[in-house]
């Protein structure tokens, strides 16, 4: 019993510092990064960390978070250079023997220390054509489906638009074609629509088109970091690349259309 | 001059932009009014997206037996009978239609063998009655409507926070606030406003909820002279992470034991069965066998004590703990992995059901639920109580002020049953956003008083005064919430006592000082601090309301626990407990007697018991 109680005891005294290199924007547009240490408690998470430092240290520290369970992806940064949520990173998977760097997401424009301008990400969904049901299929307005038949768009739907693949998605990040590519996130977006059982719109030229989904070179930098490990490539851009493959690419594809009987 | 700010115009002004907000903002819109959005984080974010375990909707999917009326009587029986009836009348009958509409605009529910959307059990429901995706159908629900929503012409202000709502005489006629990101004031006319901001969670301590829920739409329609009422009726979810401390409050859904989870104590004893109410008797199991049948469907079993009501098992929780019979970091055992005696493939199950739960242990506890059991205790989760409406139109004692969702009273009384929320935001999310159109084409443009914008602008910008005057010596806001999140866990939380609750009452007043006192720094842009400032209004008055609505209430019913007054009391159950601003500016607290059953749904009730 004494052991236990001497072993608790040392535990308690022995409360880590930790050194959280924090982006911090200035009034001209600049930034630099900022170091604070502060005493961290088990089990905290990367964002416990930053409120710590947001309370106790500098009140005026911009950082967006809401749900702190990983269910809202509002607290998307970069940790030690890797995209993530900071309230699903725990402090004890970071090595603490050296400043932990805390950046905003690099794609997107700044607004102030860690929170960054995303509105670009609402604009592009709300050109995506929207969700067209076929009629119900029974008197009551309601639909039929399988569970094995929804059960892939539900992996879409898991999305919590963190933005997080988009953030690292080269061809935004590098080659800033936010003009002609809508970025994994609505790739998948429209993966979910497009293989919707009751869906009944076709959105192939936008995509191949306006959306560009030929610019993505299949890297799977947006699986790596998906927080709800969505199979962003290989489940949702690759099948969405065959679909418009086969309707614009295939020979056979053109005869077939160009022979079949009209129904 | 309040004419330099930024002035948006529109029919419908909706504040708060979660499933309630979002609805009401989709149906307004569809009756061809000018609809403005006003969300305090980003769109699709708002605390909707927490929601778990499904949306009650008496749609017999599963098991034909259910209808509106067993729905009605249950959530009656759920909220002790202090309900508004007609509300909980409207939601039973019309949630199947509002279920299928988000099917309509692309939800994707988990599916029966038939094709069907499927239900599952929860808490105080008699059949099967939750339609959901795994557990995450809040951000099914968000998404949906969000998704829908930005095809429907509505004019979305993201990251604004409102500070003060715009009078014209008795009606209201618009807000007045800032965009959080540059800090900059904002008028908003409006002919009507819908209040869809949520719950008050964050005056407590230990919650569930996010920054967000400081009780906002609560005191901007208090302030506005709209009445609050059932304040008293917080609703402690038993099932909240305790450790690590850094999730502590985090929720653990009731669908855990929906799927056939047990709480134990640290014997291992299943305590839940040691206390079953009288009027549950006839619908709970009398071992744990006949608990098991009924979460894997067997239609002919009763529930397991652990799917009574919320504020009962929170309370049996509170009991073990403090008997000492708690788990190490006190509170007690949640065990799922136990299923892998009963089942195949167990812990493949689980992870299928509830994945959520699974990486939310994995990731933040180290912890694997399909082998080990979970330790949890109650969280601060959600206020029944809100802004008084009329059950039909949602509108408030205010003409032009509507609310809906969890910052309106009455379809839950006492306590909310589990799913009963997600369907209240989509069926009253509806009705607000009806009857504001219909109240917005009915009336004129109001008249915005200048001087009350000036005074709100003045105000908002006081802690930078006194940031700059203080040089740094002055208290910032941070510790004055926090402090206020301690004593109201303390003193007005699970248990209740008067004497503490007076002790809270005084705490109010010393806190309001202070926080008339707080001073921030730095310039407006993205500014925690000051946003922190802002809320403190919010949070002590929706603090002050549920205090002394607690006291008021000499009795113990649902989420409200008397420790002095542990027995129900028949006079009490008569009544709601209803606060209203006094013009001296002071708390009034008033019994409003509750308006007689029409005979009909008497008599389903009784049919029902």
């Amino acid at each position: 019993m004494s052991r236990l109680t001497s072993a608790a005891t040392e535990k308690r005294f022995e409360m880590k510092t930790v050194t959280f290199r924090i982006w911090r924007t200035d009034e001209n547009g600049g930034g630099k990064f900022v170091d604070y240490t502060t005493e961290m408690d088990e089990g905290m998470v990367v964002l416990d960390v930053v409120h710590k430092i947001q309370a106790t240290q500098a009140p005026d520290l911009a950082c967006r978070w809401n749900c702190k369970a990983g269910k809202c992806g509002s607290c998307s940064a970069e940790i030690n250079g890797m995209p993530k949520l900071m309230c699903m990173t725990r402090m004890n998977t970071l090595p603490a023997d050296k400043p932990i760097t805390i950046e905003p997401m690099r794609s997107f424009p700044s607004i102030r220390d860690l929170a960054t301008d995303v509105s670009w990400n609402f604009r592009v969904k709300e050109k995506i054509k929207p969700f067209k049901p076929r009629t119900p299929d029974a008197p009551d307005g309601s639909w039929r489906m399988q569970q094995e038949d929804v059960d892939r768009v539900q992996e879409f739907r898991k999305c919590i638009e963190c933005f997080l693949c988009q953030d690292v998605c080269h061809v935004l990040r590098d080659h800033h074609k936010h003009d002609e590519f809508i970025g994994p996130r609505f790739l998948v977006y429209t993966a979910a629509l497009e293989m919707h059982p009751l869906d009944t719109e076709n959105r192939l030229p936008e995509l191949k088109q306006a959306q560009g989904v030929g610019f993505c070179n299949i890297t799977k930098c947006c699986t790596k970091v998906c927080p709800e490990n969505i199979t962003i490539t290989d489940n949702a851009i690759i099948p969405l690349k065959e679909r418009v493959v086969d309707e614009y690419y295939d020979p056979f594809g053109w005869l077939w259309k160009a022979l079949r009987p009209k129904v | 001059m309040a004419t330099n700010y930024e002035t948006f115009e529109y029919d419908v002004l909706i504040i708060g932009a979660g499933g309630a907000g979002l609805r009401a903002a989709i149906e307004a819109s569809a009756a061809g009014v000018k609809v403005g959005l006003i969300c305090k984080s980003l769109l699709g974010k708002a605390h909707t997206v927490m929601a778990e375990g499904g949306m009650a909707a008496a749609m017999g999917n599963v098991d034909d037996r259910d209808n509106w009326r067993v729905h009605f009587a249950d959530t009656m029986r759920g909220g002790q009978y202090v309900n508004n009836w007609r509300m909980a009348e409207l939601h039973a009958k019309e949630a199947p239609e509002r279920v299928h509409e988000l099917e309509a605009w692309g939800a994707v529910f988990d599916r029966t063998k038939d094709g069907k959307i499927l239900q599952r059990n929860f808490g105080g429901h008699r059949y099967p009655r939750l339609a959901h995706v795994g557990d995450r159908t809040g951000l099914e629900l968000i998404r949906t409507l969000q998704d829908h929503g930005i095809h429907q012409g509505i004019a979305v202000h993201m990251e604004h926070t409102v500070v003060t709502l715009l009078k014209d005489g008795n009606r209201v006629v618009g807000a007045f606030g800032y965009d959080r990101e540059r800090g900059r004031f904002k008028i908003f006319k409006a002919k009507a406003v819908v209040i869809a901001t949520g719950g008050i969670g964050r005056a407590y301590k230990i919650t569930s909820n996010s920054w967000e829920y400081t009780g906002d739409g609560q005191s901007l329609a208090y302030h506005a002279g709209a009445e609050l009422m059932d304040m008293e009726f917080v609703q402690f979810h038993p099932t909240g992470m305790i450790w690590p401390p850094s999730v502590m409050g985090l929720l653990v859904t009731e669908a855990v034991r929906g799927e056939g989870g047990v709480l134990r104590n640290k014997d291992g004893k299943r305590f839940m069965f040691d206390d079953i109410p009288d009027n549950y008797k006839t619908q709970t199991s009398s071992d744990p066998e006949e608990g098991w049948r009924y979460t894997q469907g067997d239609k002919n079993a009763k529930r397991p004590p652990e799917l009574l009501t919320r504020d009962h098992v929170a309370r049996c929780i509170n009991r073990e703990v403090k008997a000492g019979r708690g788990s190490p970091h006190g509170g007690v055992f949640l065990d799922i992995a136990w299923i892998k005696e009963k089942i195949p493939n167990a812990a493949e199950h689980i992870k299928k059901k509830l994945p959520s739960m699974y990486h939310q242990f994995k990731q933040l506890a180290d912890l694997d639920i399909t082998q080990e059991p979970m330790e949890i205790g109650p969280t601060t989760h959600y206020i029944m109580g809100g802004i008084r409406v009329n059950g039909d139109s949602q509108m408030s004692s205010v003409p032009g002020l509507f609310a809906a969702g969890e910052a309106a009273a009455g379809l839950h009384g006492a306590n909310r049953l589990g799913g009963n929320s997600l369907s209240d935001l989509i069926v009253f999310g509806k009705r607000a956003g009806e009857f504001a159109a219909k109240f917005a084409k009915e009336h004129g443009v109001g008249q915005i008083n200048d001087s009350q914008i000036e005074e709100a602008a003045r105000k908002a910008l006081e802690p930078f005064d006194r940031g700059a005057k203080s040089g740094g010596s002055a208290e910032g806001p941070y510790q004055v919430q926090h402090d206020l999140q301690e004593m109201m866990q303390g003193l007005v939380g699970i248990v209740r006592r008067e004497d503490e609750m007076v002790r809270a009452l005084d705490g109010i007043g010393k806190l309001s000082e202070r926080a008339g006192q707080v001073a921030v720094f730095g310039h407006r842009e993205y500014n925690p601090g000051w946003h922190t400032a802002i809320d403190l209004k919010n949070l002590l008055t929706v603090s002050e309301a549920i205090t002394r609505s607690a006291i008021e209430r000499k009795e113990s019913r649902g989420g409200h626990f008397r420790e002095d007054f542990p027995g129900k009391d028949a006079a009490a159950g008569k009544v709601n407990v209803v606060v209203k601003q006094n013009p001296d500016g002071t708390m009034n607290v008033r019994r409003e007697t509750i308006p007689d059953l029409p005979a009909e749904l008497k008599q389903v009730i009784e049919e029902m018991k």
